[in-house]
């Protein structure tokens, strides 16, 4: 095979799917892949999946492969995604019955496992943590979950088992766009160039709509036609790893050198020096010239061998955050929201509650740049914002009734009053040698 | 002059960590950031949000900059209190430095 196409079907867990179908119907693809995982989102799964065996995967699996399965099969079209999450073999058995419900001719689902290293973690209690150089042993009870980023050689390896459907729980972003470039290609793994250039073209197609106009519109400097329509890109690579990237024809956004720079940047922490279960890419060399109207050449990665150690994700109960709002509008309504800021911060202090950490912000004068936002004039409309986050559940609701009660307990006028309380689940990393880890491919068929 | 009239700005996370690349527009606006927007400038406008270290990697061949912002994410996107977990918001505060 000369060269193949990949979609990106979706950037995050509940991103958009009508752009999926559209890509899939208009671009000729032999490939696509759903990014659907972020840091935290495999421990949601896991604790649906503690609640329900049969849960954990994508909560929008369904409403997915409801609109895509049928025209991707029907067009040989191949679906690579992480919506396993923490129940891959779940969300599998759940597309075959879906599969079959809808009437679709028999599909082979290929399951990814062997990221769940949470007995490896548990007996490994003194691997330090990354964050914080603390022994991972010390979350104790409150870890939920741990999973080790996979590569690209299961899905490679899946695909070549004649899967339809790919699903894994955690892998590395880019790798689920690399896996069937080294199908299609038999790229080895060690090919550093070519895997570099997989590589960023994965990561550049991960976030979907980011690089075609998503993230990026700032009207009257950098506009963007047709956003309502944003479309989804794909990639055209070559076995020699050239490559363009472009969108869904007819669809609304942008595909330039300079959304491609934006995302080829975007969380790449150092941008020499990109670690991935594949490699180390280097993105510094890259270059991106416009062929066509949203038709983007890409050329220039690097890549060092990959690394001895796998990143793993450690997900532990992080206690609650209550918020609560209330807002004041009008004459005197910043006068109005300082006041009652003051009113709840005392009143909190007064009920000694247990909480580690309490933020109040003013939504529309500093809330999200906080000390550094300029002193404006005085807003039309301001919102009080007080957060507080706790080990106690319900001291951290107490923060919210606390705020809540501004209404009938502090200035004249506040009103659109909202309040939440939530369950954390925070994220830590350890790295662990490659070699403990052993990812597992296994073939569903209806 | 402000950095949003020769730059664009992404801003990414990962932990308690937040990354935001500057795209200089050409050459010329390429020179005069790396002159100007120095980790220590960097630092002074985020010194209410980033609690960390600062560092800056250049990509010249892209004509851009990586900032990362150790400590900006109010202990990490998942137990973060801010309005803004992920930080989204903070390209905006990049691109509204006045450079020179």
């Amino acid at each position: 095979m000369k060269s193949i196409r990949i979609g990106s079907g979706a950037g995050y867990a509940a991103d958009r799917w009508e752009p999926a179908l559209e890509l899939i119907e208009t671009a000729d693809l032999d490939y696509i892949a759903f990014e659907c995982l972020a840091e935290r989102t495999i421990a949601m799964g896991q604790l649906e999946k503690l609640r329900d065996p049969d849960r954990g995967y994508n909560p929008y699996l369904e409403d997915r492969w409801r609109m895509v399965l049928g025209p991707a099969k029907a067009r040989g079209v191949r679906i690579i995604t992480n919506m396993g999450a923490a129940n891959p073999k779940a969300a599998a058995r759940r597309t075959l019955a879906l599969a079959k419900e809808m009437g679709l001719p028999p599909l082979k689902v290929a399951v990814i496992t062997g990221d769940d290293v949470s007995a490896l973690v548990q007996a490994h209690p003194d691997m330090p943590m990354m964050e914080t150089g603390e022994p991972v042993g010390s979350l104790g009870n409150s870890m939920i979950s741990a999973n080790a980023y996979l590569g690209a050689e299961p899905i490679r390896d899946a695909l070549a088992m004649g899967a339809d459907v790919v699903i894994t729980g955690r892998v590395a972003d880019p790798s689920l766009f690399l896996g069937p470039m080294m199908h299609a290609f038999g790229w080895k793994s060690d090919d550093w160039p070519r895997i570099a250039a997989g590589t960023a073209l994965g990561h550049l197609l991960e976030c979907a709509g980011q690089v075609t106009g998503g993230y990026f519109a700032d009207p009257g400097v950098k506009d963007v036609a047709g956003l309502d329509r944003l479309g989804f890109p794909f990639a055209e690579v070559s076995v020699d790893a050239s490559a363009w990237i472009s969108k869904a024809s007819g669809s609304g956004g942008a595909v330039t050198p300079a959304t491609c720079t934006e995302q080829i940047l975007y969380e790449c922490g150092d941008p020499a020096r990109y670690i991935t279960p594949d490699c180390v890419a280097d993105f510094t060399g890259l270059r991106f010239d416009q062929l066509k109207p949203d038709h983007v050449s890409v050329s220039g990665a690097r890549a060092l061998p990959r690394t001895e150690t796998l990143k793993t994700t450690v997900c532990y109960h992080a206690g609650h955050i209550g918020e609560g709002h209330v807002g004041y509008v009008g004459p005197n309504a910043l006068a109005r929201a300082e006041l009652a800021a003051g009113i709840v911060r005392s009143r909190l202090a007064q009920r000694h509650l247990d909480l580690e950490a309490l933020r109040i912000d003013l939504i529309g004068v500093n809330s999200l740049h906080g000390s550094a936002s300029p002193a404006e004039s005085e807003p039309y409309e301001v919102r009080l914002r007080v957060a507080a986050r706790s080990m106690n559940r319900r001291h951290a609701e107490y923060v919210a009734q606390e705020t809540q009660s501004l209404l009938t307990n502090g200035p004249y006028g506040g009103g659109g009053d909202f309040m939440q309380v939530r369950d954390l689940v925070g994220v830590r990393s350890v790295l662990m040698p490659r070699g403990w880890i052993t990812p597992r491919v296994e073939v569903l068929t209806s | 002059m402000r950095l949003h009239e020769i730059a664009t700005a992404r801003a990414g996370d990962k932990g308690n960590t937040s990354q935001i690349a500057v795209i200089a527009k050409d050459e010329a606006a390429y020179e005069l950031i790396r002159e100007n927007l120095t980790t220590d400038v960097v630092a002074d406008v985020f010194a209410g949000i980033a609690k960390g270290l600062v560092t800056r990697h250049e990509a010249p061949g892209l004509r851009a900059f990586v900032f990362i912002l150790e400590g900006a994410l109010g202990g990490g996107v998942s137990i973060s209190l801010a309005s803004d977990p992920h930080g989204k918001s903070l390209s905006s505060l990049m691109l509204g430095i006045e450079l020179g």
